[in-house]
Protein backbone atom coordinates (compact mmCIF):
# COMPACT_ATOMS: atom_id res chain seq x y z
CA UNK A 1 0.00 0.00 0.00
CA UNK A 2 1.35 3.69 -1.00
CA UNK A 3 2.32 5.82 2.12
CA UNK A 4 -0.95 7.85 3.35
CA UNK A 5 -0.80 11.43 4.10
CA UNK A 6 -3.01 12.86 6.30
CA UNK A 7 -4.28 16.26 5.19
CA UNK A 8 -4.45 18.08 9.02
CA UNK A 9 -0.66 17.60 8.79
CA UNK A 10 0.18 21.49 8.20
CA UNK A 11 -2.59 22.24 11.05
CA UNK A 12 -2.35 19.19 13.65
CA UNK A 13 -0.49 20.94 16.76
CA UNK A 14 0.18 18.39 19.27
CA UNK A 15 -0.08 19.99 23.00
CA UNK A 16 -2.77 22.17 25.13
CA UNK A 17 -4.36 25.18 23.36
CA UNK A 18 -7.15 27.75 24.30
CA UNK A 19 -8.44 28.43 27.39
CA UNK A 20 -6.76 25.58 29.10
CA UNK A 21 -5.91 27.54 32.60
CA UNK A 22 -8.86 25.17 34.32
CA UNK A 23 -7.98 21.44 32.73
CA UNK A 24 -8.28 20.41 29.45
CA UNK A 25 -12.12 19.42 28.87
CA UNK A 26 -11.80 18.57 25.11
CA UNK A 27 -9.43 16.15 23.15
CA UNK A 28 -8.85 16.23 19.74
CA UNK A 29 -7.18 13.50 17.19
CA UNK A 30 -6.80 11.94 14.38
CA UNK A 31 -7.35 8.09 14.39
CA UNK A 32 -6.15 7.37 10.82
CA UNK A 33 -7.80 4.22 10.44
CA UNK A 34 -6.61 1.58 7.68
CA UNK A 35 -9.69 1.03 6.61
CA UNK A 36 -12.97 2.93 5.91
CA UNK A 37 -15.54 1.06 3.54
CA UNK A 38 -19.29 1.69 2.81
CA UNK A 39 -21.29 -1.46 2.30
CA UNK A 40 -24.93 -1.15 0.59
CA UNK A 41 -27.44 -4.06 0.72
CA UNK A 42 -30.01 -4.36 -2.56
CA UNK A 43 -33.76 -3.82 -0.86
CA UNK A 44 -34.82 -7.14 0.60
CA UNK A 45 -30.92 -8.10 1.56
CA UNK A 46 -30.29 -5.97 4.54
CA UNK A 47 -30.59 -8.91 6.69
CA UNK A 48 -28.02 -11.19 4.99
CA UNK A 49 -25.46 -7.80 4.71
CA UNK A 50 -25.52 -7.85 8.34
CA UNK A 51 -24.44 -11.38 9.13
CA UNK A 52 -21.84 -10.84 6.94
CA UNK A 53 -20.58 -8.27 8.44
CA UNK A 54 -20.87 -9.93 11.98
CA UNK A 55 -18.73 -12.98 10.05
CA UNK A 56 -16.14 -10.53 8.41
CA UNK A 57 -15.87 -8.36 11.52
CA UNK A 58 -16.99 -10.24 14.71
CA UNK A 59 -19.68 -7.12 15.35
CA UNK A 60 -23.00 -7.58 16.22
CA UNK A 61 -25.56 -4.56 14.52
CA UNK A 62 -28.36 -3.63 16.72
CA UNK A 63 -31.82 -3.70 15.43
CA UNK A 64 -33.19 -0.09 14.37
CA UNK A 65 -31.91 2.68 12.26
CA UNK A 66 -28.39 4.39 12.88
CA UNK A 67 -27.70 1.33 14.97
CA UNK A 68 -23.74 0.50 15.66
CA UNK A 69 -21.00 -0.87 17.69
CA UNK A 70 -17.33 -0.57 17.94
CA UNK A 71 -14.44 -2.38 19.79
CA UNK A 72 -12.13 -0.41 19.84
CA UNK A 73 -10.43 -1.48 16.53
CA UNK A 74 -13.17 -2.28 14.27
CA UNK A 75 -16.40 -0.48 14.04
CA UNK A 76 -19.60 -0.64 11.81
CA UNK A 77 -23.13 1.80 12.35
CA UNK A 78 -25.55 2.10 9.99
CA UNK A 79 -25.98 5.29 8.38
CA UNK A 80 -28.60 5.36 5.68
CA UNK A 81 -31.42 2.21 4.99
CA UNK A 82 -29.65 -0.52 4.19
CA UNK A 83 -25.81 1.46 4.04
CA UNK A 84 -23.63 0.44 6.77
CA UNK A 85 -19.83 2.12 7.41
CA UNK A 86 -17.45 0.12 8.59
CA UNK A 87 -13.42 0.75 9.91
CA UNK A 88 -10.97 -0.98 10.82
CA UNK A 89 -7.41 -0.11 12.65
CA UNK A 90 -5.89 -1.95 9.95
CA UNK A 91 -5.68 -2.11 5.83
CA UNK A 92 -7.01 -5.03 3.33
CA UNK A 93 -10.51 -5.05 5.04
CA UNK A 94 -11.77 -4.42 1.71
CA UNK A 95 -10.64 -7.48 0.45
CA UNK A 96 -12.14 -9.73 3.16
CA UNK A 97 -15.57 -8.23 2.02
CA UNK A 98 -15.11 -8.68 -1.50
CA UNK A 99 -15.71 -12.44 -1.42
CA UNK A 100 -17.94 -12.12 1.21
CA UNK A 101 -20.96 -9.47 -0.35
CA UNK A 102 -21.44 -10.96 -3.33
CA UNK A 103 -23.00 -9.03 -6.28
CA UNK A 104 -26.76 -10.48 -5.35
CA UNK A 105 -26.49 -9.04 -1.67
CA UNK A 106 -25.18 -5.47 -2.22
CA UNK A 107 -21.50 -3.52 -2.68
CA UNK A 108 -18.87 -2.63 -1.15
CA UNK A 109 -16.97 0.53 -1.89
CA UNK A 110 -13.69 1.64 -0.56
CA UNK A 111 -13.15 4.99 1.18
CA UNK A 112 -10.21 4.65 3.22
CA UNK A 113 -8.75 7.81 1.15
CA UNK A 114 -11.49 9.23 0.79
CA UNK A 115 -12.23 10.22 3.97
CA UNK A 116 -10.85 11.75 7.48
CA UNK A 117 -11.36 10.14 10.98
CA UNK A 118 -11.26 12.63 13.67
CA UNK A 119 -11.82 11.81 17.51
CA UNK A 120 -13.76 14.46 19.68
CA UNK A 121 -13.22 12.81 23.34
CA UNK A 122 -13.61 15.10 27.02
CA UNK A 123 -16.49 16.27 29.37
CA UNK A 124 -17.43 19.04 27.10
CA UNK A 125 -17.70 16.45 23.31
CA UNK A 126 -20.90 16.81 23.74
CA UNK A 127 -21.67 19.99 24.19
CA UNK A 128 -18.74 21.32 21.09
CA UNK A 129 -20.74 19.38 18.78
CA UNK A 130 -23.67 20.45 19.57
CA UNK A 131 -22.74 23.57 18.66
CA UNK A 132 -21.55 22.09 15.08
CA UNK A 133 -24.42 19.98 14.48
CA UNK A 134 -28.27 20.26 15.18
CA UNK A 135 -28.80 16.67 16.49
CA UNK A 136 -29.45 15.71 20.03
CA UNK A 137 -26.07 14.15 21.45
CA UNK A 138 -27.39 13.24 24.82
CA UNK A 139 -26.39 9.68 25.78
CA UNK A 140 -30.01 8.59 25.88
CA UNK A 141 -31.07 9.80 22.32
CA UNK A 142 -27.56 8.62 20.76
CA UNK A 143 -26.40 6.07 22.53
CA UNK A 144 -22.69 4.17 22.66
CA UNK A 145 -21.93 2.41 19.06
CA UNK A 146 -24.25 4.85 17.01
CA UNK A 147 -24.11 6.34 14.18
CA UNK A 148 -25.65 9.62 12.73
CA UNK A 149 -25.45 11.19 9.24
CA UNK A 150 -25.49 15.11 8.92
CA UNK A 151 -23.87 18.30 7.70
CA UNK A 152 -22.15 20.80 8.92
CA UNK A 153 -22.34 24.10 6.60
CA UNK A 154 -22.89 21.40 3.82
CA UNK A 155 -19.68 19.12 4.77
CA UNK A 156 -21.39 16.33 5.06
CA UNK A 157 -20.49 14.02 8.60
CA UNK A 158 -20.54 10.48 9.61
CA UNK A 159 -21.13 10.65 13.91
CA UNK A 160 -20.40 7.17 15.70
CA UNK A 161 -20.39 7.43 19.74
CA UNK A 162 -17.59 5.32 20.51
CA UNK A 163 -17.18 6.17 24.08
CA UNK A 164 -19.79 7.72 26.84
CA UNK A 165 -18.01 11.19 25.80
CA UNK A 166 -16.52 10.13 22.32
CA UNK A 167 -17.28 10.44 19.63
CA UNK A 168 -16.06 9.82 15.92
CA UNK A 169 -16.27 12.08 12.98
CA UNK A 170 -15.68 11.09 9.55
CA UNK A 171 -15.94 14.06 7.11
CA UNK A 172 -14.65 14.14 3.10
CA UNK A 173 -10.55 14.03 3.07
CA UNK A 174 -11.18 17.56 1.21
CA UNK A 175 -12.84 19.48 4.11
CA UNK A 176 -11.02 17.72 6.78
CA UNK A 177 -8.22 20.83 7.03
CA UNK A 178 -11.16 23.10 7.33
CA UNK A 179 -13.34 20.95 9.99
CA UNK A 180 -10.33 20.59 11.69
CA UNK A 181 -9.81 24.27 12.03
CA UNK A 182 -13.28 25.20 12.89
CA UNK A 183 -13.67 22.48 15.36
CA UNK A 184 -10.20 23.46 17.00
CA UNK A 185 -11.95 26.85 17.17
CA UNK A 186 -15.10 25.57 18.41
CA UNK A 187 -13.23 24.04 21.12
CA UNK A 188 -10.91 27.00 22.19
CA UNK A 189 -13.12 28.28 25.37
CA UNK A 190 -13.14 25.17 27.04
CA UNK A 191 -9.34 23.98 26.55
CA UNK A 192 -8.60 21.55 24.34
CA UNK A 193 -5.71 19.19 23.82
CA UNK A 194 -4.03 17.67 20.19
CA UNK A 195 -2.70 14.36 20.55
CA UNK B 1 -39.02 23.66 9.91
CA UNK B 2 -38.49 20.36 11.07
CA UNK B 3 -38.44 17.37 9.06
CA UNK B 4 -39.39 13.85 10.83
CA UNK B 5 -36.75 11.54 7.83
CA UNK B 6 -38.57 8.38 8.89
CA UNK B 7 -34.58 6.52 9.06
CA UNK B 8 -32.98 9.61 11.14
CA UNK B 9 -35.62 11.54 12.85
CA UNK B 10 -36.31 14.74 13.28
CA UNK B 11 -33.91 17.01 11.52
CA UNK B 12 -33.71 20.77 10.60
CA UNK B 13 -34.82 21.31 7.31
CA UNK B 14 -31.73 22.28 6.02
CA UNK B 15 -30.11 19.13 5.62
CA UNK B 16 -32.97 18.37 3.43
CA UNK B 17 -33.42 19.66 -1.02
CA UNK B 18 -36.86 20.25 -2.59
CA UNK B 19 -37.24 17.14 -5.57
CA UNK B 20 -40.19 19.26 -6.19
CA UNK B 21 -44.41 18.43 -6.83
CA UNK B 22 -45.17 15.19 -5.39
CA UNK B 23 -48.60 15.08 -7.61
CA UNK B 24 -47.16 14.67 -11.48
CA UNK B 25 -46.83 11.44 -12.98
CA UNK B 26 -43.51 11.49 -15.70
CA UNK B 27 -44.83 9.90 -19.21
CA UNK B 28 -42.88 7.03 -20.34
CA UNK B 29 -39.55 8.12 -21.96
CA UNK B 30 -40.54 7.18 -25.80
CA UNK B 31 -44.64 9.05 -25.11
CA UNK B 32 -45.14 11.74 -27.65
CA UNK B 33 -47.79 12.57 -25.95
CA UNK B 34 -47.32 16.68 -25.82
CA UNK B 35 -50.24 17.03 -23.42
CA UNK B 36 -48.90 14.80 -21.26
CA UNK B 37 -45.72 15.62 -21.29
CA UNK B 38 -47.04 19.40 -20.65
CA UNK B 39 -49.03 18.74 -17.97
CA UNK B 40 -45.69 16.95 -16.46
CA UNK B 41 -43.57 19.60 -16.61
CA UNK B 42 -45.51 23.17 -16.10
CA UNK B 43 -48.69 21.78 -14.72
CA UNK B 44 -49.14 22.20 -10.95
CA UNK B 45 -52.19 22.42 -8.39
CA UNK B 46 -50.76 24.89 -5.84
CA UNK B 47 -53.01 24.07 -3.41
CA UNK B 48 -53.64 26.30 -0.13
CA UNK B 49 -53.24 23.63 2.34
CA UNK B 50 -51.93 19.79 2.50
CA UNK B 51 -49.07 19.27 -0.39
CA UNK B 52 -47.19 16.06 -1.83
CA UNK B 53 -43.82 16.69 -1.90
CA UNK B 54 -40.88 14.42 -2.87
CA UNK B 55 -37.93 15.65 -0.82
CA UNK B 56 -34.45 14.16 -0.29
CA UNK B 57 -32.96 14.20 2.99
CA UNK B 58 -29.57 15.35 1.07
CA UNK B 59 -27.79 16.32 4.41
CA UNK B 60 -27.90 13.09 6.27
CA UNK B 61 -29.12 9.71 5.16
CA UNK B 62 -30.09 10.54 0.94
CA UNK B 63 -33.40 8.78 0.83
CA UNK B 64 -35.47 10.29 -0.86
CA UNK B 65 -38.88 11.00 1.06
CA UNK B 66 -42.36 11.78 0.25
CA UNK B 67 -43.77 14.67 2.27
CA UNK B 68 -47.09 15.59 2.92
CA UNK B 69 -46.55 19.59 3.87
CA UNK B 70 -49.12 21.92 4.17
CA UNK B 71 -48.23 25.31 2.57
CA UNK B 72 -49.72 27.19 4.92
CA UNK B 73 -48.81 26.13 8.22
CA UNK B 74 -45.72 24.47 7.10
CA UNK B 75 -46.49 21.61 9.19
CA UNK B 76 -45.37 18.36 8.46
CA UNK B 77 -48.36 16.15 8.22
CA UNK B 78 -46.96 12.87 7.00
CA UNK B 79 -43.08 11.48 5.63
CA UNK B 80 -42.55 8.16 4.10
CA UNK B 81 -40.09 6.45 1.89
CA UNK B 82 -40.45 7.33 -1.83
CA UNK B 83 -38.75 3.88 -2.44
CA UNK B 84 -41.53 1.00 -2.79
CA UNK B 85 -44.06 4.31 -3.95
CA UNK B 86 -45.51 2.37 -7.47
CA UNK B 87 -44.84 5.65 -9.20
CA UNK B 88 -41.27 5.36 -8.74
CA UNK B 89 -40.81 2.07 -9.47
CA UNK B 90 -42.96 2.07 -12.54
CA UNK B 91 -40.58 4.83 -14.06
CA UNK B 92 -37.41 3.07 -12.84
CA UNK B 93 -39.03 -0.33 -14.54
CA UNK B 94 -39.34 1.59 -17.59
CA UNK B 95 -35.99 3.67 -17.14
CA UNK B 96 -34.44 0.09 -17.26
CA UNK B 97 -35.79 -1.16 -20.72
CA UNK B 98 -35.46 1.60 -22.77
Amino acid sequence: MVERQSPLEPVLQVGSHGNFEHGVDIILSETQPGSILQLAAWPGEEKKLISVIRTVTGLALPDGAGGGSTDGARSVFGFAPGKFTVVDEAEGLVSAFAGAVTPAIGTVTDLSHGRTAIRIAGPKAEWVLAKFFAIDFALPAFPVGAGRSTVHHDVFAQIQRTGADQFDVYVFRSFARSFWKALCHASEEVGYEVQ
Amino acid sequence: MLITCPYCGPRDVLEFTYQGDGNRERPQPASQNLDAWNAYVYDRLNPAGDHNEIWQHSGGCRSHLRVVRNTLTHEISSTTFARGDHKSAARHKAGGKS
